[in-house]
């Protein structure tokens, strides 16, 4: 069964190398532009993993992360979280506030999948 | 027992001495003798008696003659000189005893007068001592208050109670820039002012938090005992103060603090150093930002690049129209950073520049010492042509100097010019410095090296390059040259300064020619020593005050237009710390009030209100007792503002008139000219409230020694006897 993966940014021109990233990977890939799509979606596919973007429009990416944690519903649902801050601060409230991983851009696309597929827990028989 | 009367018993005992010895031989011998015997005796004696007792009487005479002189020489005398002596110990100082009488009682008086000879040596080498020291010490505390005026740091010294005894210019306009912020109407400076609580500025418990942490300093014996604290004004200004301890100069204060005397140095005061780093704090925060929008800004657009890169690295078999889609990613990410990049530069551009500490200072202070230092170096005059006088630049004076003498020099050497002119202006955020010549032109080699050669002219040694110097500034420097004319300039760019704030000399001075910042016998005032009443006249710190009015009818709704009150501490009137300020009536003024105080509609309108005057002025007299002339009528206008304005004076109030009523109960009219005629004081710019203020303040000072000499010395005896006179019973 092919696990779906939410991407979550505001940036058009991260959003197209993420998905076809991920495509590519073999994931089914579906996109949302600000937070409140985000929860939208998840209530609506109940997606496997989350690329979470933190800094966006109407809800940042630590309040999406908080109101998943809050819901047992989707506890299974793994966050990888990506922004453009790189301070220690940030990765560690990001952590605190129930992330899987952290990313700090700019990344490197294999380092994003290698992390993507460690925490889905498939390791590296793609 | 009195003198004439001892004289009395020694006549008596002359007489008897002289008729004693005779009687009592006779009567002996009376006893002895037979009865024929005593006849023959008084047959013998009785005719001669006349002669006897002649003898005797002329003897006696004699005697008494004698003794009269002893009298009159040993005994008056010297009582008179007594007398004398008396005098010279106190009413007249330069009496001398006059040298009459006999040997013994002149030597005495020779004595006596070289004994208050060498008093009077004494007591003026005493007075002239202490005249001397107290000049020196009048000039130092001059000297002191002179160089505080000039530190560019604003300073305020405080006692433990927190009055404040000193400050400076600076502090002055930085207190001033607070009030305004906080919503004040105009520079009444209502913060600052000598025997003013420093508590109005800054919360008590920061001042107690860092006295606190003075004493722990001072208690393990730190050697330069200081902290500080930052704390935010009402407006939101950020002010960094650093408080220093004024240690007591000497233990013996007993009456004071007696359980303190224990720790050999204990705290008498305090002086707090102000530092406005709101504008330091708001570059930092600049810088902050800009770092940020570098950094994270970039950091989005990289990855945006870095990801599409990769992916069509990593999968060549992408097909053509994805291959162009990520192909525009990296060009439009590329464009957006590049575009981000010039907009940080072009907004941040004062936040890029060197961090080297720049100070700022006149532009024609620097040009001045330019001059004297080319026209001292090389010979070289120099002019100076056009300056904007009110330029502030900021350099690193030493180093600019340098580099500009440097050049001089090199023209000197290179072209042998006779005359170099300067140019100073501003030029939007930078100042043109220029220096100018007439001649030949400079070829960009020879400029090239100038530039970049270290410094190495007769004694100009520096390691830096002209343009290390000129980078150092965030600056640059060309040539440029006007082949018509041959007028040929250098051009510094070098960074201006925001204006400073100007200082005031009107308001510094006024008409005194002593600076009334400092009152260092408000140290050894405390607050807890005697409550209001029982404190001396001379003590009191006072708001005297006045305002001019619509009309006289308070009841009727005639209204107050202007206040002008100035305060006196420690019995001088500080004319510096005055209050004047129109207040908008809110009605048409009838043209009689007109003809007094001058004062047209056109003035008072679009001034603030009374609601927005009268807390301004509560906040001006604070802690003191209010004087006026004719309180009672001027109270009545401020009490009936009390419910709508929800202030209440509730200070002592002392009125002149009716002082005047106590000290001369007799005279016609207690009018405020003819008080202050009677008492000597000229006066000068009536019916402005700020001047009639001051001349009721004038004449309540001079005031006080009369009412002194009336045995009236406390504000409770002062209040009483006005209570007292026939005018108090006149209500407005």
């Amino acid at each position: 069964m092919s696990r779906t993966i939410l991407i979550v940014d505001d940036e058009p021109n991260i959003v197209i190398s993420l998905e076809f990233l991920m495509k590519r990977e073999g994931f089914a890939v579906s996109v949302a532009v600000d937070g409140e799509e985000a929860l939208r979606k998840i209530a609506e596919i109940q997606p496997d993993l989350v690329l979470l973007d933190i800094m966006m429009p109407k809800k940042s990416g630590f309040e999406v992360c908080q109101e998943i944690r809050a819901n047992p519903a989707w506890a299974s649902i793994k966050i990888v979280m990506l922004t453009a801050k790189g301070r220690d601060t940030e990765v560690q409230k990001g952590m605190a506030l129930g992330a899987d991983a952290y990313v700090t851009k700019p990344f490197s696309t294999k380092d994003l999948v290698a992390k993507v597929r460690s925490v889905l827990g498939l390791d590296n028989t793609a | 027992m009195n003198a004439r009367v001892r004289y009395l018993i020694a006549l008596v005992v002359l007489g008897l001495l002289i008729t004693g010895p005779f009687l009592l031989t006779v009567a002996l011998l009376l006893a002895e003798i037979s009865q024929a015997e005593g006849q023959a005796l008084g047959d013998l004696l009785l005719p001669r008696l006349p002669i006897g007792v002649m003898m005797t009487v002329l003897g006696f005479a004699i005697g008494v003659a004698l003794l009269r002189g002893l009298f009159n020489q040993y005994v008056q005398g010297l009582l008179r000189m007594a007398e004398l002596m008396r005098l010279m110990l106190g009413a007249n100082r330069n009496f001398r005893v006059a040298l009459e009488g006999p040997p013994e009682v002149q030597l005495l008086g020779k004595a006596i007068n070289e004994l208050a000879q060498q008093r009077d040596d004494l007591l003026s080498d005493v007075e002239s001592q202490i005249r001397r020291a107290n000049t020196s010490l009048e000039e130092e505390k001059n000297r002191l208050a002179a160089l505080m005026s000039e530190l560019t740091q604003s300073v305020v010294v405080c006692n433990l109670d927190g009055r404040i005894l000193l400050y400076n210019n600076r502090a002055r306009m930085q207190f001033r820039a607070f009030s305004q912020d906080a919503g004040g109407a105009t520079g009444s400076g209502a913060l600052l002012g000598l025997g003013r609580s420093i508590f109005s500025v800054f919360d008590r418990n920061l001042i107690a938090h860092a006295l606190e942490s003075l004493q722990t300093r001072l208690a393990t014996a730190d050697s330069q005992p200081s902290t500080h604290f930052v704390t935010a004004t009402f407006a939101g200004q950020l002010i960094r103060v650093q408080v220093a301890p004024v240690l007591s100069a000497t233990t013996g204060d007993g009456d004071q603090d007696a359980g303190d005397e224990s720790s050999p140095r204990s705290i008498g005061g305090y002086v707090l150093m102000l530092d406005n780093i709101t504008r330091a704090v708001e570059s930092e925060t600049k810088r902050d930002e800009l770092l940020q929008n570098l950094t994270e800004g970039s950091r989005a657009a990289l990855a945006n690049i870095r990801a599409a890169v990769e992916t069509l690295l990593e999968y060549p078999d992408i097909e053509p129209g994805q291959r162009v889609r990520f192909l525009r990613i990296i060009g439009d990410e590329v464009l957006i950073m590049g575009q981000r990049l010039d907009k940080t530069l072009e907004s941040h551009a004062d936040a890029m520049k060197a961090r080297w500490p720049l100070e700022e200072m006149l532009g024609a202070d620097l040009i001045a010492a330019a001059q004297r230092r080319i026209e001292g170096k090389f010979g070289l005059a120099v002019k100076i042509d056009e300056l904007d006088a009110d330029l502030w630049i900021k350099v690193d004076s030493f180093s600019l100097l340098q580099a500009i003498s440097y050049l001089a020099g090199r023209l000197q050497e290179a072209f042998d010019i006779r005359l170099l002119r300067f140019r100073l202006v501003l030029a939007g955020r930078l100042a043109h410095l220029d220096m100018v010549w007439t001649g030949a032109a400079i070829s960009t080699e020879t400029l090239h090296g100038w530039e970049s050669e270290p410094m190495n002219l007769s004694g100009e040694n520096s390691p830096l390059t002209l343009r290390d110097i000129m980078d150092r500034h965030g600056g640059e420097l060309w040539f440029k040259r006007e082949s018509a004319t041959q007028v040929a300039y250098f051009r510094l760019l070098i960074p201006a300064a925001a204006r400073q704030d100007a200082v005031e000399p009107a308001t510094l001075w006024r008409g005194e020619s002593r600076p009334e910042y400092y009152d260092f016998d408000l140290f050894k005032r405390r607050d807890q020593d005697h409550a209001l009443d029982d404190r001396r006249l001379t003590d009191l710190t006072y708001t005297v005050f006045d305002t001019e009015t619509t009309g006289l009818q308070p009841s009727q709704g005639d209204e107050i237009i202007q206040f002008g009150a100035v305060r006196i501490v420690n019995g001088r009137m500080l004319r510096g710390e005055s209050f004047e300020q129109l207040v908008d009536p809110r009605r048409k003024m009838s043209a009689e009030s007109i003809s007094i105080h001058g004062i047209r509609q056109k003035m008072v309108d679009g001034q603030p209100v009374i609601g927005k005057i009268l807390p301004q002025f509560h906040r001006f007299c604070e802690d003191t007792v209010l004087v006026a002339h004719n309180a009672s009528f001027d109270m009545r206008f401020l009490q009936l503002k009390e419910e709508a304005t929800g202030i209440h004076f509730t200070q002592p109030v002392l009125d002149t008139l009716l002082l005047s009523a106590v000290i001369h109960p007799n005279q016609q009219s207690h009018k405020l000219e003819l008080i202050a005629e009677r008492l000597g004081i000229p006066i000068v710019g009536r019916h402005t409230a700020l001047g009639d203020a001051i001349v009721t303040g004038e004449v309540y000072l001079r005031m006080i020694p009369l009412l002194n000499d009336m045995g009236i010395h406390t504000l409770g005896e002062a209040l009483a006897a006005a209570q007292k006179t026939y005018y108090a019973r006149v209500q407005y």
